[in-house]
């Protein structure tokens, strides 16, 4: 498979008043297309600094990031970004909503709405186009968010904690939701999470990092036995406790 | 909506509820009237001297004759259209200048301080300067209500620009904006309600900006009649421009809180 983002030796620093801090040093690590790739490492060890760093909306101290062959010079509409929480504007429709990255890009034609509202279609909110998203369930609101994010097409998505604000019960079918949507839209995709069982279902890949500076850890080729590849039904795994007692263990958290 | 299945203890609950609105209304029209009564009394029955403090009848003949030469209107015209134009270029004047210290975090530090002064500093203290500067015209009248107006602006709208969530603008950035489109795309649309509320603030100080002009510059309007009225001893006069400009006051801020509603609706 190809690789589609290729991170080499990336240093990341922070200046402040108060001094340097080092997020990340010398990490190397390719992405190849159509993966689920998921990153997990201690809480504010520099996962999220590397997700800004492959989106362009921040520049490495050292070392290339090249997507789809090419230096990340700055965001493109070729990766798509989720963060924590939906972030949709509150005095737009959700259409409104979901055509903004086009807008922004100067993109919004007759074909790139008929898309987006293909896609409103596909995805359970063909009813809600003219709705607001306080009118909208939590679940409605994540999911109109990953439109959002597809309508500009990018190739590579990139999942900051996408589901972290959301109540367990919800976090859990709306991250299956999401999965499934990704993979049916062919979709490479980085998670960023700090639920080991999360990455462990979701993903192909998962990568452990160290704590701050983050370097590249461990990597971890999940492959679970279940009959349908879904991140609900391979919890069901007989290997989803051994890679989750694996990861757990290198995480090396202590509770004080 | 009919629900067959009302229970009797919801139905006295909103039964009470309905009685206490009711009573509160009533109250506050009975303290109006009383107040009114008792001063047409206390005139009458010599407590007070109606020459000096006058009382309703007489005010009523005033706006009765106002109303026949028809000088009633052109006082209070003058007054809202000066007041009007004073808030709305306040409000306008006072955004863009919050736009531009948003837009370069350098002009707003270097600015800080006088805006903190000018801020401080009562504005009406100006007037006499503004008078000189500009000569006894409409237009020192409407720059006084523009002063005292705009730098409560620029300080709140600056405020509330700054107080947009940081991941909104980061969700832009993502999405490949740069500066002038996260300014029309999140700081504004964000801020509607803020530039609003500061709208509602500013119709009540353009007024005293508008008031304290007319005051000065003495040639029309409300503010000119209550210091005529007051100049030439006519009490009846001064008090119902008094009382008409309370009422000019509330209709003003009602219709910019009927534009509140109207335009956050759908938050």
């Amino acid at each position: 498979m190809e690789k589609v983002v290729e991170i080499k030796n990336v240093s990341m620093n922070y200046h402040t008043m108060q001094g340097e801090t080092q997020a990340i040093r010398n990490l190397s690590l390719d992405i190849k297309n159509g993966e689920f790739v998921s990153i997990v490492g201690p809480s504010g060890c520099g996962k999220s600094t590397l997700l800004s760093l492959i989106s362009g909306i921040l520049r490495p101290t050292s070392g290339s990031i090249l997507v789809d062959g090419e230096p990340v010079t700055g965001p493109s509409g070729n990766v798509g970004y989720m963060l924590q929480k939906d972030h949709l504007f509150e005095w737009r429709t959700i259409l409104k909503n979901a055509t903004l990255g086009l807008e922004i890009h100067k993109k919004l034609n007759k074909e790139s709405l008929a898309h987006v509202e293909h896609l409103l279609d596909e995805y359970g909110l063909a009813d809600f186009k003219h709705h607001y998203p306080k009118q909208l369930s939590g679940g409605m609101r994540q999911r109109a968010a990953l439109i959002r994010t597809l309508a500009t097409n990018p190739d590579i998505l990139l999942l900051d904690e996408p589901y972290s604000a959301l109540d367990y019960q919800t976090r859990l079918a709306i991250s299956e939701e999401i999965w499934l949507i990704i993979r049916k839209e062919k979709k490479t995709a980085i998670l960023v999470t700090h639920d080991i069982a999360e990455a462990v279902a979701a993903s192909d890949r998962v990568i452990v990092l160290t704590g701050r500076p983050a370097e590249v850890k461990n990597i971890h080729e999940i492959s679970l036995t279940c009959d349908t590849r879904t991140p609900i039904l391979c919890r069901e795994a007989p290997e989803f406790r051994r890679y989750f007692n694996d990861i757990w263990k290198e995480l090396d958290i202590h509770v004080q | 909506m009919y629900n067959e299945n009302i229970s009797k203890e919801h139905l006295e609950y909103i039964r009470k509820q309905n009685i206490k609105k009711t009573a509160i209304r009533v109250c506050q029209c009975l303290l109006l009237i009383m107040f009114f009564v008792l001063w047409e009394a206390a005139a009458n029955l010599r407590w007070i001297d109606p020459f000096i403090m006058s009382q309703p009848t007489r005010v009523l003949k005033t706006v009765a004759s106002m109303t026949s030469d028809g000088s009633i209107f052109t006082h209070t015209g003058i007054t809202v259209l000066e007041t009007i134009i004073g808030f709305l270029s306040g409000t306008i004047l006072g955004t863009l200048i919050a736009i531009v210290l948003w837009w370069s975090d350098f002009t707003s530090k270097v600015l800080d301080p006088y805006l903190v002064v000018l801020n401080a500093l009562p504005k009406t203290a100006l007037g006499p300067i503004i008078l000189v500067w500009i000569g006894g015209t409409t237009g020192s009248i409407i720059v006084m209500a523009l002063l005292v107006s705009i730098v409560v602006t620029i300080l709140n709208v600056y405020l509330a620009f700054e107080s947009v969530d940081e991941d909104k603008i980061k969700l832009l950035t993502t999405l490949g904006a740069k500066k002038p489109q996260i300014l029309t795309k999140v700081i504004l649309p964000a801020n509607v309600p803020a530039i609003i509320s500061v709208l509602k603030v500013n119709v009540g100080l353009s007024l005293v900006g508008v008031i304290v002009g007319e005051f000065l510059v003495s040639k029309a309007g409300l503010g000119y009649l209550i210091i005529y009225g007051g100049q030439v001893f006519k009490m009846d006069l001064v008090m119902t421009s008094v009382l008409i400009l309370a009422v000019v006051a509330a209709l003003m801020y009602l219709s910019v809180n009927w534009l509140e509603k109207k335009l956050t609706k759908m938050r």
